[in-house]
């Protein structure tokens, strides 16, 4: 990973085995406190290691563990893509 | 940030109110960015950390575990693999319980008759040695026999499938199937506990942490049929399904048939969380998280450890402090007489016209009250009722225990409605008090308790008209 796309996207559009840097947080409360609790904070690398079979949750690899979030919390997680 | 600086000395000497006034005006000024800027500072100083004091080959995420969650959770082996796996565990424990059973039971009736022998040398009383050897002891005789083998390879079975991480994937696998019906996907994992014991599931809904959700999960564990509620559906299922095909395919067909009662457990459980979550329970999904943690080889040694001394013994335990007095009250039921009839034969004669119309009949409607404490000895009870000796049988051969059903006018109708109500109906005691325990609302203690009685009655009602009308009766 040595670039990084111009363009800010959330963690949602991103296909497994893509990677992508957490720019920021669009949520507050429990859930934004859940996100940070995960090491979610901005310049944490993420991949995306494997989609369910139904399509939804995705699950990433952050910091060494795999952790699995429904689309919804995804996108509130806007990261630039590593290309 | 506000850079007053706060001397100690200074602050000592005044009172606590106005320590907290000053922090609470101070709080004000600092923006919602500080507790970011904290945890990234937390993680960049732990990382780096990290990367001084250890060594790490490769990705943690990879080779193995990777190839294994990419098979276990793809697109199209994921759900075969869990439903393989599901009737694999119910065909062992099927298949493996058969011969214990039989021979513990053997050995327990053995000690049944020098018990009897035994009372008779000392001239006890009739209604004594009725009431303890022909009631208690009978009662607990047929709990161990019929429920220790099973438990003895399902928990462990169970137990290694958790060790080895395999239950957090299929939490993951059905996630957008809970999250549909406004569910949490860690209810899949309350409900595969549900499978040991309700009460364990119950409180298991502990790791959900929205409180809506929680809810859900707890009212609809019942729909996972627990550890008591097994050997009356592995038995209904041996002896309507698995009798009607060859030796061969029988225990495969047992399984089957209990795996299709299990799904359809599964998918009232989902109707049910999906019409709460509309109605009483209304809300929006909170925030999913789960951990699929790395593969761990199971350690055999403990998962037994766990498995035998925390689960199964203490599941028997309370199915032998519940069955022995229940064995005591079903003797006496069948014993004292009114008018010439038993209590037993007064109490199903009044509830026959409703069991009936359940596709069920009195006597079983009867011994599900009697089984409020413990699901375990409905099939006991039955039997008991039946047999006008007024004791419960010996468990000597399948066929002989299928013609008791059919001599009393059981059909497969019988056996499907009995299955139905058996995955369906109220928790037990237990289940009940550990719901109450854990929500602290009467409320949703009677709900949990009362919805499911219902389903059950409807369903049981439903299949059974549809039964009649199809077969022309």
């Amino acid at each position: 990973m040595d670039t990084l796309d111009d363009t800010e996207r959330t963690l949602a559009s991103l296909t497994p085995g893509e990677q992508g840097v957490v720019q920021g947080l669009s949520c507050e409360g429990l859930t934004r406190r859940r996100f940070l609790d995960l090491g979610l904070v901005p310049g944490t690398l993420v991949e995306v290691a494997l989609r369910s079979p139904l399509g939804d949750p995705t699950a990433y690899l952050i910091r060494g563990s795999t952790i699995a979030l429904r689309k919804d919390e995804a996108n509130k997680i806007s990261i630039r893509k590593a290309v | 940030m506000n850079t007053d600086v706060i001397d100690p000395g200074h602050l000592a000497g005044r009172d606590t109110e106005s320590c907290l006034t000053k922090a609470d005006a101070l709080r004000d000024q600092l923006g919602s960015s500080l507790h970011d800027n904290l945890v990234a500072a937390l993680y960049e100083e732990a990382a780096a950390i990290a990367e001084h004091a250890t060594t790490q080959h490769g990705l943690r995420w990879s080779g193995f575990d990777q190839k294994i969650d990419r098979i276990v959770t793809s697109r199209w082996l994921g759900f075969p693999i869990m439903l393989a796996l599901l009737t694999f565990v119910f065909w062992l424990t099927i298949k493996g319980a058969n011969y214990p059973s039989a021979m513990i039971g053997d050995a327990l009736f053995w000690l049944h008759d020098r018990l009897e022998a035994g009372m008779k040398a000392v001239g006890a009383p009739w209604w004594l040695t009725g009431f303890l050897v022909h009631g208690v002891y009978r009662g607990l005789a047929w709990v161990v026999a019929v429920m220790l083998p099973p438990m003895l390879i399902f928990f462990p079975i169970f137990t290694i499938l958790e060790d080895l991480g395999y239950l957090p994937r299929v939490a993951f696998n059905l996630d957008r199937l809970f999250k549909s019906v406004g569910a949490h996907g860690k209810q899949s994992l309350t409900m595969a506990m549900g499978f040991g014991c309700n009460a364990a599931g119950v409180i298991a809904c502990r790791v959900i942490d929205s409180p809506r959700e929680r809810l859900i999960a707890i009212i609809t564990n019942n729909f996972a049929p627990c550890n008591g509620r097994w050997p009356t559906l592995i038995m209904l299922a041996s002896l309507f399904v698995a009798a009607a095909l060859p030796p061969a395919y029988s225990a495969l067909a047992a399984a089957g048939s209990v795996v299709g009662v299990t799904l359809f457990g599964a998918l009232v459980m989902f109707a049910v969380s999906w019409g709460l979550s509309r109605t009483a329970l209304k809300g929006e999904a909170s925030t999913f998280t789960l951990e699929l943690p790395p593969y761990r080889k199971p350690q055999i040694l403990k998962t037994l450890y766990t498995s035998i001394i925390d689960r199964t013994l203490l599941v028997l335990w309370r199915a032998v402090v519940m069955a022995a007095p229940a064995g005591g009250l079903c003797w006496l039921l069948a014993n004292l007489t009114f008018e010439g009839r038993s209590l037993m034969e007064i109490f199903s004669g009044w509830l026959n016209p409703f069991g009936h119309a359940l596709g069920l009949d009195g006597v079983i409607l009867l011994a599900y009250i009697v089984a409020i404490p413990a699901n375990e000895i409905v099939v006991p009870t039955i039997l008991m009722a039946y047999m006008s000796k007024g004791m419960m049988v010996e468990l000597d051969s399948m066929a002989e225990l299928k013609q008791v059903f059919v001599t009393h006018g059981w059909t497969p109708m019988t056996a499907v409605c009995l299955m139905l109500f058996s995955l369906l109906h109220n928790p037990c005691s237990t289940t009940i008090m550990t719901i109450f325990k854990e929500t602290r609302s009467a409320k949703w203690t009677i709900v949990a308790s009362l919805l499911p009685l219902i389903i059950a009655v409807i369903v049981c009602f439903a299949v059974a008209s549809l039964w009649r009308m199809a077969a022309g009766h």
